[in-house]
């Protein structure tokens, strides 16, 4: 149903959106698949998750060609646009982009992250990457995205659902 | 474990770790070890042991690549070390190997079944893709253990109706030749009855696949992106590979006009099962990957390949 890819730089929290997206997807009754890949350094190095949804068995984890793409830094992007299908869709944190090109063959949508992580939560730009993935794929009912994310996060207050809200809110075609 | 009334232990070394399996089960518990490539060839003498006294124990060996220390990556090369043995001598034991996180669980559960059953080790041989990964699980429902239940368990004398023979031949008092009897039924009733596989799209198949842990699931992609370009692959997946399910080969489709392993190996390690199972009637080809997990696009045009008469044959060495 969907390929998917969280990329970005150690600390960014790209591998906990990917866990968030699949603990929903399961609960909506999904077979979904969750791998990583990450350098040792636990903040700074690269790191990138790959999730799988399919309302079939699912067969390799590892999508060579990706339905969605989330970049934290314009390092993945470069990287990863290239595996991304035809009318595929990818989703950048502007607040480290500069001015570029998208090509046309794609959907590409930006979100302020780091801005809206002042605002809400400092450690939060995952969870608005998040919520402009679900406002550009339809991916998951909006609602119900949320209520799981607060059941994730109970113990830690309500800034991760602000942040997936605005993300959600200010995700804007480029 | 705590909270389910069960104990884990941090072994000082992968031999002491065996060591306390050895006595644990003798006295009847459930008991496993779990370790990666390099760990698993350190158990090696407490398994042969174990062995010996037919004493029921789970064994994980989560497979990384290469010799030695090797690599922190996949592989899938201790193939031979886990079907051919377990320390000196011609053990035999089963050996399970799961393709998704749910069978990680519900094998796990199962060798503890037929651990008890046979009096064997059991051997759950992963490899770092399947067991690095998140899936969504069902666990199967808690059972209890009662190791009363074995006539030969060392549970102690203060046990009114404690059985006065214990372990087999812990103390020599089976003779050999009977003992040699015993071990050798066990083993023939575990090939007979142990056998498991899974087949996907065999039917009209014109190349049947064999791969295991996350190779299986590359070929299962490999098996759906073919047939989208209509290319008739098929796919057995061994989910026993001590005994080898040579069940499997017997009714092969009469479309089948080869056979190919897909293996994480440098040499072709199950399709020696395979060109035994299969006793030599198709030819023979492995996709040997190394340390590389395949790509279905790898596989599938290998595949064609294969078909078209453009690849070798398998040798064996």
């Amino acid at each position: 149903m969907a390929d998917i890819m969280f990329a970005g730089i150690g600390g960014q929290g790209v591998l906990t959106a990917g866990k968030i997206l699949i603990k929903i997807a399961a609960a909506n009754g999904k077979n979904v698949c969750w791998t990583s890949e990450y350098s040792a350094e636990m903040r700074g190095g690269s790191a990138l998750c790959r999730v799988v949804v399919s309302d079939e068995d699912i067969g390799t984890p590892y999508p060579q060609e990706l339905d969605v793409l989330c970049c934290m830094t314009e390092e993945t992007y470069d990287q990863y646009i290239g595996s991304v299908k035809e009318n595929g869709t990818v989703i950048v944190n502007k607040s480290l982009f500069g001015e570029r090109q998208y090509p046309d063959n794609v959907s590409v949508y930006g979100v302020d992250a780091m801005g809206i992580a002042a605002k809400a939560n400092p450690k939060g730009a995952n969870i608005a990457v998040l919520g402009a993935m679900i406002k550009a794929t339809g991916l998951v009912k909006a609602e119900d995205f949320e209520r799981t994310l607060e059941a994730y996060y109970e113990k830690k207050g309500p800034g991760n659902v602000a942040c997936f809200k605005l993300g959600y809110e200010s995700a804007e075609k480029m | 474990m705590a909270e389910r009334g069960g104990t884990f232990i941090q072994g000082e070394s992968e031999i002491a770790s065996m060591s306390m399996l050895w006595g644990a089960a003798a006295c009847g518990e459930r008991i496993m070890t779990s370790s990666s490539g390099p760990g698993y060839d350190l158990k090696q003498e407490g398994m042969s042991y174990l062995s010996s006294y037919r004493l029921p124990a789970v064994v994980v060996d989560v497979q990384r690549y290469g010799l030695g220390d090797g690599e922190i990556t996949e592989g899938q090369d201790g193939y031979f070390i886990a079907t051919r043995g377990g320390g000196h001598g011609d053990s035999r034991q089963i050996v399970l190997t799961p393709a998704s996180v749910q069978e990680c669980a519900d094998l796990t559960y199962l060798a503890f079944d037929l651990a008890e059953k046979y009096r064997t080790i059991c051997i759950i041989l992963s490899d770092g893709g399947i067991s690095q990964m998140i899936e969504k699980v069902v666990l199967p429902e808690s059972r209890e253990h009662d190791n009363k239940k074995f006539d030969w368990a060392i549970i102690g004398h203060k046990e009114k109706d404690a059985p006065k023979v214990k372990v087999t031949n812990l103390d020599r008092s089976m003779p050999y030749d009977e003992y040699d009897r015993l071990v050798k039924k066990t083993y023939k009733e575990m090939f007979d009855h142990e056998q498991r596989w899974e087949e996907f799209q065999l039917e009209d198949a014109e190349l049947v696949l064999v791969a295991i842990g996350i190779s299986s699931r590359v070929c299962k992609s490999a098996v759906r992106l073919a047939r989208e370009e209509g290319v008739k692959l098929g796919l057995i997946r061994p989910v026993t590979v001590w005994p080898f399910p040579v069940k499997a080969f017997e009714k092969l489709p009469e479309s089948c006009r080869a056979l190919a392993t897909v293996e994480m190996s440098l040499s072709a390690q199950m399709a020696q099962d395979v060109l035994l199972a299969s006793k030599n009637k198709y030819p023979m080809y492995s996709l040997l990957t190394s340390k590389y997990v395949a790509t279905p696009r790898q596989v599938v045009d290998y595949c064609k390949r294969v078909l078209a008469g453009e690849e070798e044959e398998l040798e064996v060495y």
